[in-house]
């Protein structure tokens, strides 16, 4: 009986008695799945444009974080070392194309997802050669992102604290989502790029450069690593630990579909808010810690009713 | 006639330079060390690998290696990883390793088994298995100067002062953050033990290793709960983003206390001005003025013989790296003076480990008076259960915080002799020591 109140009623109890701590979690697991987002928007960018599952895009949040903090340690100036990352993840992502991309064309998925799981290892490596394996800190107050909190009262005890980097980080991936969103509608690439993801060989068929159109994803999806490694490495610091962390997007992507930029963002959401919940108020229940499986037991059960995900292309095969 | 006396001296020659060789080679020993300068624990790792591997090297430099004899010495990247650990221990073996430093947790219970059957001892520093300070049933395995058990108890005892004595202790809240591994699940059955005893709760917050940079659940829960202090067990990537969850949620820096571990100068600066009064147990002091310090700058590392960045001589781990080498050459030389050989092997090595011994003299004679406490392993203890200290973060560094105390030796030794005592039973056979230890 015991039990089935721990479990049933008394996690309401705790969030109707402090209604300041439940916003805060709520708020956190917004921020941590606004991550999770950027993240999964990376994943999907790739996925939409070439069929590739890219396993690497958790090592591109590193290498992107490295690259800015990296030339900043040897006196380059913040907003420069900014313009910089952005170029070496266009070189980069030229490279991965005529390197990796081009000469792998027609081969099976699995080798594609074999060439990502390379490129990572290749990736850790050289940055470590580069920028050693220490971790470093981003350099939030140089690039004009705010810094600090503000602190809400609610009632005689009750305390929600907002850090403003997570405000920013929350805009940021909204202007994100909102550029990449006209980017695809609303340019000539991105109606190209459309068009690739939807039929390689109708694009090819038109006169749409599969060479260009997948460099220029692979750079747009360098661009989404960078912008996470600068708002995840102000929260704790930039180190290949972070490599793992954007494991937390394969849940995400389970859930909003691998094909769905809106999927990425409100799977993200979903997760984090969802496991930040499950933790704080069902997870002492079984000793804690249940966060890092909690996501992907939601996203298995979004999947038993859309198993293409919420946003994901329904897949119809005429036999 | 004059090309075949030419061969004929060239053969002889070519022979004499084959048993020259191995005469070069006996004056020197041979150390493994397993680094781990890449992945999610590089940030801890590199300053321990750095100060071994140049107090070492500055030990060839300047004195030629110990009584003459070199020591010569690689690295193994282990990642921290448990299997890459093992294949490190192979590797070692099969080099013919003096000691094995596993610098894990999870590394060295692996090797432990293995240790005494290939007579490799095992020495880990304030890590490991704190039942191996045993030296009857661990006979191969050396945790000096504390174990985990003794850094917990000392922790606890500190906070114990600061309620006013043991008993302000009751009905005290103290939370436990920790890595989700060997490493930091090893001393929560004394702090139960302690518990129990004095009347205080334990809520516990585990962090997986793979959220270790993704905390923000635990410290929620820390925050919902109200410990009145907060424990915390981590290493690696870890502890730099606990320090800034902790700021983050405006935890009481002053109640926030890490193992030795969690004591790392970038672990603390991560936290920026916030951070400023998070606290330590430690057992060396930071700073780069001791005379053995500056002889590792002058000839290693302004010599270029080092991958040491040279603002980082000093630094907490950095230091706490050189005490590990400190140990293994001083066990060197107990063992050269105890065995009568210049070369020893693992089994002298064990020997020297076994009666090691620097007391406030030998400090000072090897220039490091002050940085850390004396020490004496016997052949039943091999910890020592040694003085501790808590060092505090200023903002910019360290601080000693209180003077050297001791831990709570009598809590911990029966806990220590019983968790021995089951080890062995759960692992048996266990082999019994061949030369029993003295009774007292």
């Amino acid at each position: 009986m015991d039990m089935l109140y721990n479990i049933l009623i008394d996690p309401f109890v705790q969030m109707v008695d402090a209604p300041d701590f439940l916003i805060q979690v709520v708020w956190e697991g917004f921020v941590a799945g606004v991550l999770y987002a950027l993240i999964a928007l990376g994943f999907v960018l790739i996925y939409k444009a070439s069929g590739v599952f890219n396993f690497a895009q958790g090592i591109m949040v590193v290498f992107a974080g490295l690259s800015l903090v990296g030339l900043h340690e040897k006196g380059v100036p913040a907003w420069l070392a900014l313009i910089l990352a952005i170029g070496i993840m266009a070189i980069l992502a030229v490279c991965i194309e005529k390197f990796v991309m081009r000469p792998l064309v027609g081969q099976p998925d699995i080798i594609l997802l074999m060439a990502t799981i390379g490129m990572t290892y290749f990736l850790i490596g050289l940055g470590e050669v580069i920028f050693g394996g220490e971790p470093k800190q981003m350099i939030t107050s140089e690039l004009g992102l705010p810094t600090g909190s503000t602190a809400f009262e609610m009632g005689e005890r009750g305390l929600v604290i907002l850090q403003h980097i997570d405000i920013a980080a929350a805009v940021i991936a909204l202007l994100m989502v909102g550029g990449l969103a006209v980017f695809f509608n609303r340019t000539r690439i991105g109606r190209a790029l459309r068009a690739v993801a939807d039929d390689h060989t109708a694009a090819l068929s038109v006169g749409i450069s599969l060479n260009q159109i997948w460099a220029i994803v692979w750079f747009a999806a360098g661009i989404v690593a960078l912008a996470t490694g600068i708002m995840w490495g102000a929260r704790s610091d930039v180190s290949f630990a972070l490599e793992i962390v954007a494991l937390k997007a394969l849940p995400v992507l389970i859930l909003g579909g691998f094909t769905s930029i809106p999927g990425a963002i409100i799977g993200g959401l979903i997760i984090g808010i969802g496991e930040k919940i499950g933790e704080i108020y069902w997870g002492s229940l079984v000793g804690g810690g249940i966060e890092s499986w909690l996501a992907y037991v939601i996203a298995l059960i979004f999947l038993l009713f859309r198993p293409q995900g919420l946003f994901g292309e329904k897949i119809i095969e005429r036999i | 006639m004059r090309m075949r006396t030419l061969l004929a001296g060239s053969v002889l020659v070519g022979l004499a330079a084959s048993f020259a060789a191995p005469a070069l080679a006996e004056d020197s020993v041979y150390i493994q060390l397993p680094t781990y300068r890449t992945g999610p624990y590089a940030g801890s790792g590199i300053h321990i690998a750095n100060g071994m591997s140049d107090y070492l090297a500055m030990i060839n430099e300047r004195d030629g290696g110990v009584n003459g004899v070199k020591i010569a010495f690689d690295e193994c990247e282990t990642g921290y990883d448990t299997q890459k650990g093992v294949e490190c221990y192979e590797q070692a073996k099969a080099k013919n390793t003096l000691v094995f430093n596993p610098w894990s947790t999870g590394i060295t219970l692996q090797v432990i088994p293995k240790s005494s059957v290939d007579k490799i001892p095992v020495l880990s520093m304030a890590y490991g298995l704190s039942a191996a300070a045993d030296g009857n049933t661990f006979p191969w395995v050396f945790n000096p100067p504390d174990t985990y058990w003794d850094g917990l108890s000392a922790i606890i005892k500190y906070i114990g002062d600061q309620e006013g004595g043991m008993e302000g202790l009751k009905g005290k809240k103290i939370g436990y953050i920790f890595l989700d591994a060997g490493y930091g699940r090893e001393p929560i059955p004394l702090l139960d033990n302690l518990a129990q005893k004095y009347g205080f709760e334990v809520l516990q917050y585990p962090v997986p290793g793979k959220e270790m940079q993704n905390q923000s659940s635990q410290w929620l829960s820390i925050r919902r709960d109200r410990p009145d202090y907060v424990v915390m067990w981590g290493w690696g990537a870890m502890n730099p983003t606990a320090v800034k969850e902790a700021v983050k949620n405006r935890f009481d820096m002053s109640k926030f206390i890490g193992v030795w571990w969690a004591g790392g100068d970038e672990d603390a600066r991560a936290g920026g001005a916030g951070a400023k009064g998070y606290k330590s147990v430690s057992f060396n002091n930071v700073g780069a003025d001791y005379p053995a310090l500056q002889d590792i700058k002058k000839l290693v590392v302004d010599a270029g013989k080092s991958h040491t960045p040279a603002n980082t001589v000093g630094e907490n781990l950095y230091n706490r790296g050189v005490v590990n080498a400190v140990y293994m050459v001083e066990a060197i030389r107990i063992a050269q003076e105890m065995t009568g050989k210049k070369v020893i092997n693992a089994e002298d090595m064990r020997v020297g480990l076994e009666n090691l011994k620097i007391d406030e003299a030998r400090l000072e004679a090897i220039g490091l008076k002050g940085m850390i406490a004396p020490i004496e392993i016997t052949c039943a203890n091999h910890s020592g259960h040694h003085s501790l200290f808590i060092q505090e973060w200023d903002g910019e560094k360290w601080t000693p915080a209180t003077d050297w105390f001791s831990p709570m030796t009598e809590e911990v030794t029966p806990i220590l002799m019983q968790a021995s005592k089951d080890y062995a039973t759960s692992n048996a056979p266990w082999p019994t020591r061949e030369d029993a230890c003295p009774a007292n």
